[in-house]
């Protein structure tokens, strides 16, 4: 009995470490993200611009980024403003993602391929991640060197000196070829990192499975469908949840992908919004709004991915041993 | 393996051949396109800028590197254009700063974390994992507009404080650090360290620290990159426009934003100089980055 309670107490004073060793964490993290959280959610509800920072406007520029108001000029046109740079974030990640993940699902499912053995994998795997690793702000940079409007781009220069055109095509000042470029750039730079987490989901499949589908007769695509799919789910859905997380941030490279001194209006994503609103126009009230809608959202997202990660922990440790 | 139960048929064995050289093919491709944007800028940094003007896409290197890194740097070059936005030394200086606190700090703080969630048993122990598991995929960028109006308010616009010390909070890490002490941390071990009457942080400094080296280096990495690499953080906190406190991506950004382009072949070496040490670190750590991919990663 006296040794049981001993026992205890010696415990309790451990505890004591526990609350040491995590507390830098929390205490970065309540000052540099949850205050900031809070200070974000309050300065949404104050008025706009430089007149009366201070003045308490409730939910209204909220409506007036979301509905706009009968009427009112400014009201409209940011409500405009905000609708488009939502839809330049949707259409610029589902696009990357389309063509993302078709190159990386097709990549994994070869580079796992038991049977029919790529030679040469592993130096695939190094030189088809690389673009992920590159500053995004250099491959905006690298991209305008080669996409430049002008006739001395590197991409018209070279179709013209073919004469496969005859005069340079505005790859940046395009609405929808500059759209289409970015998604190219994004696919370009994160395909390779999402084939290697794909593969990582399947190689966590049993091998077993696949022999006896192969004594089955099951053929290839049937094999992937059936099987390969349904136990690829849940890291497809991470995978899927993760990258639209990160398309909501998008801003380096399609603030950067311009030429001369303003940011393409097709290309204007809602970070570039938030961006813009806080360091040109002062309006910290929408940026913040606009912060705390994009936050809503993730939010969302991640509790998605939460359910899915706490799913998936079980078989994931039954692997680890 | 396979022919076991499919009779070793010519027939089969020449399918297989053949997927196998259409899909090596489809890899080159790839590999190609992978590298091919690289290979210009690289070859295009070698080249004068009348001769890229000329013709935009070379093959082969020319001669003129070493007089486009001399304009690159000479600051009397395009009117100062390229030495008032874009400055090597500090920039590296400046990225190598932030990015080598971030990582110590990151992976220092997180292994700290880590370590005290999963040895020490206490109230609020689930709560907090939990918490640092939700967390994990709420951005910065989301809460940037209070941060910096915070930031304003205490006057640590234009200082690296606010760029540095939140790297000490860093859940994705945490969460790694986590997961890998739960499949390879031997509890035993501190036990043993208190019965020898080893305090509870020199066990954790001297005896736990060196078995997470392996789950350092790779979360290590991806730190240094991710901070190498961020743009927008820094470009929102410091404004001032004072060259000396930028970083290489913002020097980049920099070039970019110029209204026009004086010289290609500066402009194309600047973007290669900024993208050289993270790709010379990667080839040289490849292996260990390549397999690090799929156990750290929630950056999507």
């Amino acid at each position: 009995m006296q040794a049981a309670t001993g026992r205890k107490q010696r415990m309790i004073s451990y505890a004591k470490y526990g609350y040491i060793f995590i507390a830098p964490f929390f205490i970065i993290y309540a000052f540099f993200m949850i205050y900031p959280l809070i200070n974000t959610l309050l300065l949404s509800f104050k008025e706009n611009g430089s007149e009366h920072p201070e003045l308490w406007v409730g939910l209204q520029n909220y409506q007036w980024l979301l509905f706009g108001e009968e009427g009112n000029f400014a009201a409209n046109a940011v409500q405009s403003k905000f609708w488009e740079s939502l839809g330049n974030t949707f259409i610029l990640w589902a696009g990357n993602f389309l063509v993302q993940i078709v190159l990386s699902l097709l990549l994994a499912v070869w580079f796992s391929d038991a049977r029919i053995k790529i030679k040469g994998t592993g130096f695939f795997k190094v030189v088809m991640y690389l673009p992920n690793i590159i500053t995004a702000a250099s491959v905006a940079g690298m991209f305008m060197m080669l996409f430049g409007n002008s006739k001395y781009g590197a991409i018209n220069s070279l179709l013209l000196s073919l004469e496969a055109i005859i005069k340079p095509i505005p790859f940046v000042n395009d609405v929808w070829i500059s759209r289409i470029l970015v998604m190219l750039i994004q696919s370009w730079m994160w395909y390779g990192n999402t084939m290697l987490l794909l593969l990582s989901g399947i190689f966590g499949i049993d091998p077993s499975i696949y022999e006896a589908a192969e004594i089955d007769g099951s053929s290839g695509a049937n094999t992937f469908f059936r099987i390969t799919m349904p136990i690829l789910k849940p890291i497809f859905i991470y995978v899927f949840i993760t990258s639209m997380i990160g398309g909501l941030q998008m801003f380096d490279i399609p603030y950067l992908l311009h030429e001369g001194t303003t940011v393409r209006p097709a290309l204007k994503t809602s970070a570039v919004f938030i961006y813009e609103n806080f360091h040109m126009v002062d309006n910290y009230g929408y940026s913040a709004a606009s912060s705390m809608i994009l936050f809503a959202l993730t939010a969302i997202l991640g509790i998605v991915v939460y359910r899915f990660n706490s799913d998936s922990t079980a078989p994931k440790k039954r692997k680890a041993k | 393996m396979a022919d076991s139960y499919n009779f070793s048929s010519a027939d089969y064995r020449r399918k297989i051949r053949f997927h196998s050289i259409v899909r090596f093919i489809v890899c080159l491709l790839l590999t190609i396109i992978s590298l091919v944007p690289l290979y210009i800028i690289l070859i295009n940094a070698t080249r004068a800028n009348s001769d890229i003007i000329k013709n935009g896409v070379a093959f082969l290197p020319e001669g003129s590197l070493v007089q486009n890194f001399q304009n690159l740097m000479d600051p009397e070059y395009a009117h100062g254009v390229y030495h008032r936005t874009f400055n090597l030394w500090i920039g590296y200086r400046n990225s190598l700063i932030l990015a080598g606190s971030c990582t110590l700090l990151t992976v220092f703080f997180s292994a700290m974390t880590a370590y005290g969630l999963t040895v020490y048993d206490f109230k609020g122990k689930k709560f907090a994992t939990t918490f640092i598991l939700l967390v994990m995929m709420v951005p910065t960028q989301v809460v940037s507009t209070g941060f910096l109006e915070f930031m304003a308010t205490l006057k640590l616009v234009n200082n690296y404080i606010p760029l540095i010390l939140p790297s000490i909070a860093a859940p994705s890490t945490v969460f790694f650090m986590l997961q890998y002490m739960k499949s390879s941390f031997p509890l035993d071990i501190v036990e043993a360290a208190r019965i020898d009457g080893c305090s509870e942080f020199r066990t954790f400094m001297q005896i736990s620290l060196p078995i997470f080296k392996p789950a350092f280096a790779v979360q290590a990495i991806f730190a240094f990159v991710a901070s190498w690499n961020n743009y927008y953080n820094p470009s929102m906190l410091l404004v001032n426009g004072d060259i000396n406190m930028r970083t290489m991506p913002m020097m980049v950004g920099g070039i970019m934003g110029l209204s026009t382009t004086t010289d290609y072949g500066v402009q194309n070496l600047a973007v290669l100089l900024s993208i050289l040490p993270i790709v010379v670190v990667y080839l040289a750590l490849s292996k260990f980055i390549v397999k690090g991919v799929a156990l750290g990663a929630v950056k999507g």
